[in-house]
């Protein structure tokens, strides 16, 4: 495209009228939509984490009476007793919350959407109408989700992981029946929604990177989208055809999970279908779909440590063959969800090994982080905070993930509060703290005003402290053997010992739940009372800060930038400044890194 | 207790919000522009010494779980033939995490403190370094390696099963919300069986296979009796949902399937009798007791029954979630002599006098 033409483009732009419903609603601008997909995943990140915190007081003080079920749950908890089917719901919902709608859409389709065009000097994603059905598809899809607690028999109630038979036979539990299809309902328009976002962010990073913008110029923030939208589309259809074989199942009569069951007294006609194939194909998904949270959450955490170290990323080329590793590698390593799922155990033998390998790449990552503030001149600001945070639970919780791949072990950890410990740590919270980290640092980009600074710090701390008040003694009562998805432990008197810790653990629950609300605070509020941001506020060499604080259609309100050189030229000897932004040309004699 | 705790939590969170207001309002009353929100040197500072305090708190948790929750029975006394070689194993990957989450941890946040930002200071310009990066590559190989080879070969002595060496053969039948064990009887043999074959009016509940002669002398139960030292093969079915046959003491596991059978073999090694009297089990047991008369007590005052006093038995779980009570889903295990086991067998019904006729 000429430089010509550019102008002409954005020119236009200026001129087209915009009413409400264009601009705020349907809204065909990457920054808009980026934002309508923000605030609805805060929205369903709210109700996650309530629903999380009544979990952990029904486990810490199992049947008692308390005032907020009475409240929330309504006809689920008589007298303020919450009732055993609610908590399975609760498992159930809060999970598929929290994994697609908070840390999928939420993250990956705030930042995929505003940094992409920016960062890579695009006025817009590559279709923007497609975009904007993205974002509805997601809105729609999170109504029906929250709609399903309004059923007559309750919302789904399997587990996120939905196996059958349980969540095909409406008999088995009050959930299976309108709850479930509601259920896959919702997911089967989420994934068609993350298709759709999927496939714009690949074409636009393929073919609308300005002039020298080549792939080993890109920031890490939007290898990671570009990576995180293949493996998106590779595995979510075979959770789309999971979704679909089951509805046939449930509603139609076929037998593709379901052989030979008996349940209240009379035989099903079911014959020749096998759970264990449902297993294999959530899993095809499963799997990488942590890498679908993970991956944005440590594109972001990249670029927010260089920027907040004035030092380059160490080893720019070693991460991104490490993304692509672990990209690779995650397609081949569902089997560990079902060592013993009764599939063969030389199965087993060959998913331990691939899973096993993932923890190379992901050292490498580790490595290179801590090398990054090596040296440095680290600016605290909430954003590294969060950084940091997150490498650290990455690590913490990572690390026991050799445990649980080893099918040797997992044998005796599996579905126990060990597990819960391990996937919240570094998949939950280090994708939460990515997250915030990267609202702290692009606020200023998304609003035009900067977000509170000590709200942001106490927020972390507290914060910091809950996450492993949660989910560090957590990994031993799994050791002691407490399965997870247990409504309550008072039957087993083996396990009447934890019952201090699960205290313990509610009330850092509690404590760090409340402490969400100093962030709900800053954020809505400095919408509309925030300080006014300058254009670079973090001085970074990133192309999204050389656009007008004020959105404008199209980005640039001229010619979109040239870019000379990569994007961590930080404390560049030669250079007056810390930090040299993209789009300066290199001065004569001065050699480029990275290319 | 809990309704006291949620007014505290509510008056919490008014009082956080009418903090939040407040700091808020003072922050925002010099109106200079955005760069008062950016990190200066002094929250540079007071962020760097958070940081390790930080970092001693990682290592303060750390320590305090080892200490009070590290009374771990899946890393001790185990009460199977394999039990030890998984322990070995997790005490061997306990370890590498130890090490590795203290060394990195340390560096995370000391680096974190000791290259806080000033104002003037210049970072180093460090890009690269293969000789590095090919370092941490290795190191985790060479580990990985050790750790997965240890791994494969506990896995595949646990999943082999020899049946050369003639193992009880011993079905488990999950049902919506209790289990069932079912023995091959004098051959050691099991009946065909299919839940299209349950008759609960004749009480076959099963669906054992009336006419299969290996089926005549099938004796089901709802306790799981063992022989101490004999090899045990489990079959496992389940008639309406997934299940799964979790016996933590034995460290086995293994998920019921509809429409198939799956199996785990182990050999229990400790009976019930002489678990209970590890010193280990005593302490254990002798805590939970000491927790049941303190809470029997509360109980009490409230008009309730008190709990009755624990004694250890091996048990086997549901772990995988199955429905409404889930929560419940459990069978006592019992561990015996020989001798014990044939006198208890010889109490318990064959299947065919099990049959009731109409």
């Amino acid at each position: 495209m000429s430089a010509h033409a550019d102008t002409h483009d954005a020119h236009d732009d200026h001129h087209h009228k915009e009413t409400f419903i264009t601009k705020y609603i349907f809204s065909i601008d990457h920054k808009m939509i980026a934002k309508q997909y923000l605030i609805t995943g805060t929205i369903m990140g709210v109700i996650g984490v309530i629903m999380s915190l009544m979990m952990r007081m029904q486990i810490a003080w199992p049947e008692e009476p308390n005032v907020i079920f009475e409240a929330l749950l309504g006809k689920w908890a008589p007298d303020g007793v919450m009732d055993a089917d609610i908590y399975l719901a609760l498992v159930t919902i809060h999970g598929t919350i929290m994994v697609f709608f908070v840390l999928t859409a939420g993250l990956s389709g705030t930042f995929s959407n505003l940094l992409i065009p920016l960062q890579i000097g695009a006025r817009d994603m590559a279709s923007g109408f497609l975009n904007m059905v993205s974002y509805w598809l997601f809105f729609i899809s999170s109504v029906i989700m929250v709609s399903s607690f309004f059923v007559e028999a309750g919302p789904a109630a399997a587990g996120w992981t939905i196996y059958p038979p349980l969540s095909a036979l409406p008999m088995a539990q009050g959930g299976s029946g309108m709850g479930m299809t509601l259920w896959l309902v919702a997911m089967a328009i989420f994934i068609a929604s993350s298709l759709l976002g999927s496939l714009n962010y690949v074409v636009t990073v393929i073919n609308l990177r300005t002039k020298g913008m080549s792939m080993t110029r890109l920031p890490l923030t939007i290898w990671a989208f570009f990576v995180t939208a293949i493996i998106g589309i590779v595995s979510f259809p075979v959770l789309l055809s999971a979704a679909l074989l089951l509805i046939m199942d449930r509603s139609f009569g076929t037998s593709f999970f379901l052989s030979d069951i008996f349940i209240q007294g009379e035989v099903l006609h079911y014959q020749g279908g096998s759970p264990v194939l449902f297993e294999h194909l959530f899993w095809f998904l499963g799997h990488p779909e942590v890498y679908i949270v993970i991956l944005p959450a440590m594109g972001l955490v990249s670029e927010i440590m260089a920027t907040n170290s004035r030092k380059p990323i160490f080893g720019y080329r070693a991460m991104i063959t490490s993304i692509l590793a672990i990209a690779f590698l995650s397609t081949i390593v569902w089997g560990h969800h079902m060592f013993i799922s009764g599939m063969n155990p030389f199965l087993g033998s060959v998913f331990t090994f691939t899973t096993l390998l993932i923890a190379i790449p992901s050292a490498v990552k580790a490595f290179n982080w801590i090398t990054t503030i090596w040296k440095g001149n680290i600016q605290m600001n909430t954003a590294m905070l969060f950084s940091i945070g997150f490498v650290s639970t990455f690590i913490t919780g990572g690390l026991t993930g050799i445990i649980l791949g080893d099918s040797a072990l997992d044998i005796n950890v599996h579905d126990t509060y060990f597990v819960i410990a391990h996937f919240h740590l570094v998949m939950g919270i280090s994708a939460l703290y990515g997250m915030f980290a990267g609202i702290y640092h692009w606020y200023p980009k998304m609003f035009g005003r900067m977000l509170n600074k000590k709200l942001g710090y106490i927020h972390f701390w507290i914060t910091a402290v809950c996450a492993y008040g949660v989910f560090f003694p957590m990994h031993f009562i799994g050791m002691a053997g407490l399965p997870r998805r247990y409504y309550t432990n008072s039957n087993f008197p083996l396990f009447d010992d934890l019952a201090d810790t699960n205290q313990i653990i509610t009330i850092f629950a509690l404590v760090g739940g409340v402490a969400q609300l100093i962030y709900l605070w800053n954020f809505f509020s400095s919408i509309f009372y925030g300080k006014k941001a300058v254009q670079n506020p973090w001085r970074s060499t990133t192309l999204e800060w050389t656009t007008p604080v004020k959105h404008i259609h199209g980005n640039w309100p001229g010619e979109i930038p040239h870019v000379y050189r990569w994007s961590y030229d930080y404390s560049k000897p030669g250079h007056d400044d810390d930090f040299v932004m993209q789009n300066v040309p290199l001065k004569e004699g001065e050699e480029e890194l990275q290319h | 207790m809990t309704a006291l705790l949620s007014i505290l939590v509510l008056v919490f969170i008014l009082v956080a919000i009418w903090q939040m207001v407040k700091i808020f309002d003072l922050t925002q009353s010099d109106s200079a522009d955005g760069n008062n929100q950016i990190a200066n040197d002094k929250d540079n500072k007071l962020n760097g010494y958070l940081m390790i305090g930080f970092l001693a708190f990682i290592y303060i948790i750390t320590i305090w779980s080892f200490v009070e929750l590290g009374d771990l029975p899946l890393m001790s006394n185990s009460a199977s033939e394999h039990g030890p070689g998984v322990d070995s194993l997790m005490i061997i990957s306990m370890i590498v995490i130890f090490i590795v989450q203290t060394i990195t941890q340390f560096l995370l946040h000391y680096f974190a403190f000791k290259y806080r930002g000033e104002k003037g200071k210049k970072a180093l310009f460090y890009a690269d370094n293969n000789k590095l990066e090919a370092i941490w590559t290795i190191i985790p190989v060479i580990v990985l390696a050790v750790l997965i080879i240890q791994g494969l070969f506990t896995w595949t002595t646990i999943m082999n099963v020899n049946e050369d060496n003639d193992p009880l053969i011993v079905e488990l039948y999950a049902q919506q919300f209790n289990w069932k064990a079912r023995y091959g009887g004098a051959d050691n043999t099991l009946g065909k069986a299919n839940v299209r074959l349950i008759d609960i009016d004749r009480a076959n509940i099963l669906g054992v296979d009336e006419a299969d002669p290996n089926a005549q002398d099938d004796i089901i139960t709802s306790e799981l009796h063992l022989p101490v030292g004999r090899p045990v093969l489990f079959k496992m079915r389940s008639q309406d949902v997934l299940h799964s046959a979790y016996m933590p003491h034995f460290r086995a596991q293994m998920n019921c399937v509809p429409g198939m059978i799956t199996q785990f073999g182990f050999t229990p090694t400790v009976t019930t009798a002489d678990m209970r009297d590890t010193p280990e089990m005593k302490d254990k047991v002798s805590n939970i007791n000491d927790i049941r008369v303190q809470k029997s007590k509360e109980l009490v005052a409230e008009g309730e029954e008190a709990l009755e006093p624990y004694t250890f038995d091996y048990l086997l779980l549901c772990n995988k979630i199955c429905g409404k009570s889930h929560y419940n889903m459990q069978m006592k295990i019992i561990v015996e002599t020989q001798e014990e086991y044939d006198a208890w067998i010889k109490t318990q019904k064959l299947f065919k006098n099990s049959l009731v006729n109409n």
